[in-house]
């Protein structure tokens, strides 16, 4: 669209665990406004490929580049990739929304201050710009009213969606979703599903690791199927839902109609 | 047996100004402990060998060893070193005051140290990881999340800690301090009245001792208030300029 570059492009990456790898040479690129699902049974490294990207996790090898700009990255003691540049790391971290299984809110903070937190202190934004935003956003996920609660008041789908608002404060470029609707019970995963079914509609870039494939059908340009650490089946939601190549996908995804 | 009331009234006052130097020891050093508590217990804290095991050795040693050997070793030992006599650090080692003070901020500063670094380690790995993925620099992370989520764990222990430094403050009196077990020992020996000093003073901590447990739950309470938090749902047709003038930083 606007970008000429991809929003994401991972090259060649590699994760191990001790003699055990994870990751075995994933690439994956997504453009602007792509919404890009990565599938695959527990044990794949959906998840390690998500937290590979804002090196929560530390790959072993690969590039990682968003918005054309490339991480730098230097081995440390242990082989593991580490940020070359500290400063680029944060600023690149903080273009990028995560979005965590347990929501991970911060407990002794209310929910305004939960969301207002790093727009003011990382982006150094004033803090009444950064709470009429904040508001913004709790209105948006349907949740303005809980603003002065703390996070152990709401639902485990009520803190998803803070958790959501959260890391739309920051107005990241990209948005990486892990598991998000895996720890809620099942009558509060569709409210979640809705707020991201939203901010795919809006064309934001988005990958989202997940469980649930009419969702994943519904909104993915992409869907990437993992297994064992490699790329198994890539293409369009079409593609890999209704005419899958690989046998493991077929499987898969007759198991999970 | 007989019991003196008019000599516990009598010095009382005495008594009072004991308590007073106590208050003073406790309150400095463990002002002093704390500040000094929190750095070590970052670095005990840190991924790196050679930074977390200095403050190992000095806190294994403080942990390990008598508050009493600690208060002797600084009182009577500095003074065997012509270096330190020669030093300008002898103006304030050769005051029984400020060894008592040097040794209680070592000995509450390792304990808090320990009790700290359980803290941070406590906090759920998430929220650290909800914070680096933000962007927040490490010092930012450790000012905004860390020490705040790490100070509302430790508290109840840390609480107890400063309960139990009072009372261990009872030993400044052995290097001449005058606190208020000092206090009561010198009385007890011009008034021959073991008995009432002892009750008064025991009297005296509890009452310091009661002081400190209520004002560490007000804290607690303050600082911890997310435990204690009932959400009662406003009204919906509440002013939203009110509702918004509660929300503080």
């Amino acid at each position: 669209m606007i970008n000429q570059q991809p929003a994401l492009e991972l090259v060649d990456i590699h994760k191990s665990y001790g003699a055990i790898e994870v990751l075995k040479g994933v690439s994956l690129t997504a453009n602007e406004g792509d919404v890009v699902s990565i599938l695959g049974s527990s044990g794949s490294g959906k998840s390690t490929l998500l937290r590979c990207i804002n090196l929560l996790e530390r790959p072993n090898q690969g590039q990682i580049r968003v918005g054309g700009e490339e991480l730098a990255l230097k081995p440390a003691k242990d082989g593991a990739l580490v940020a070359a540049d500290r400063k680029q790391l944060e600023k690149m971290r903080s273009r990028i929304g995560f979005v965590f299984q347990q929501f991970n809110l911060w407990p002794h903070k209310t929910i305004l201050q939960n969301i207002i937190e790093s727009p003011i202190h990382v982006l150094k934004q004033p803090k009444d710009q950064a709470v009429v935003r904040a508001q913004e956003l709790l209105r948006k996920v349907g949740l303005y009213e809980k603003q002065d609660v703390y996070p152990g008041n709401l639902s485990g789908g009520q803190q998803q969606r803070i958790a959501i608002a959260r890391t739309l404060a920051m107005d990241p470029q990209l948005l990486l979703f892990d598991e998000p609707t895996s720890a809620l019970d099942p009558e509060l995963v569709n409210e979640v599903l809705s707020v991201m079914r939203d901010l795919a509609d809006e064309g934001r870039t988005m990958l989202i690791v997940t469980h649930e494939m009419r969702f994943a059908r519904d909104v993915s340009s992409q869907v990437i199927f993992l297994h064992q650490g490699q790329v198994e089946e890539c293409g369009t939601a079409e593609q890999v839902f209704e005419a899958p190549k690989s046998q493991r996908v077929q499987d898969f995804m007759s198991s999970h109609q | 047996m007989s019991w003196e009331w008019g000599i516990i009234i009598e010095y009382l006052p005495r008594l009072l100004d004991g308590a007073w130097l106590t208050l003073e020891l406790v309150l400095v050093s463990g002002l002093m402990g704390l500040a000094l508590a929190v750095p070590i217990s970052l670095a005990r804290s840190s991924d790196n060998f050679w930074v977390r095991a200095l403050p190992f050795a000095y806190i294994f040693f403080f942990r390990g060893t008598p508050l009493l050997v600690q208060i002797f070793l600084i009182y009577y030992g500095a003074s065997q070193f012509d270096a330190v006599k020669e030093s300008a650090l002898w103006v304030v080692l050769k005051e029984p005051y400020w060894c008592a003070i040097i040794a209680f901020t070592l000995n509450t500063a390792a304990y808090s140290a320990e009790l700290f670094r359980g803290a941070i380690q406590a906090i759920p790995k998430g929220e650290i990881e909800a914070a680096k993925a933000m962007g927040m620099s490490p010092p930012l992370m450790i000012r905004r999340i860390v020490l705040p989520r790490a100070f509302g764990i430790a508290l109840p222990a840390y609480g107890n800690e400063m309960v139990l430094m009072l009372k261990g403050s009872a030993l400044a009196s052995t290097i001449t301090l005058l606190d208020l077990t000092g206090m009561a020992r010198t009385i007890i020996a011009r008034t021959y009245t073991p008995l009432e000093m002892f009750m008064a003073a025991g009297l005296v901590y509890l009452v310091i001792g009661a002081a400190m447990i209520g004002i560490f739950r007000l804290i607690e309470y303050r600082f911890n208030r997310y435990q204690y938090y009932k959400h009662t749902p406003l009204p919906a047709n509440i002013d939203p300029q009110l509702r918004d003038e509660h929300i503080d930083d």
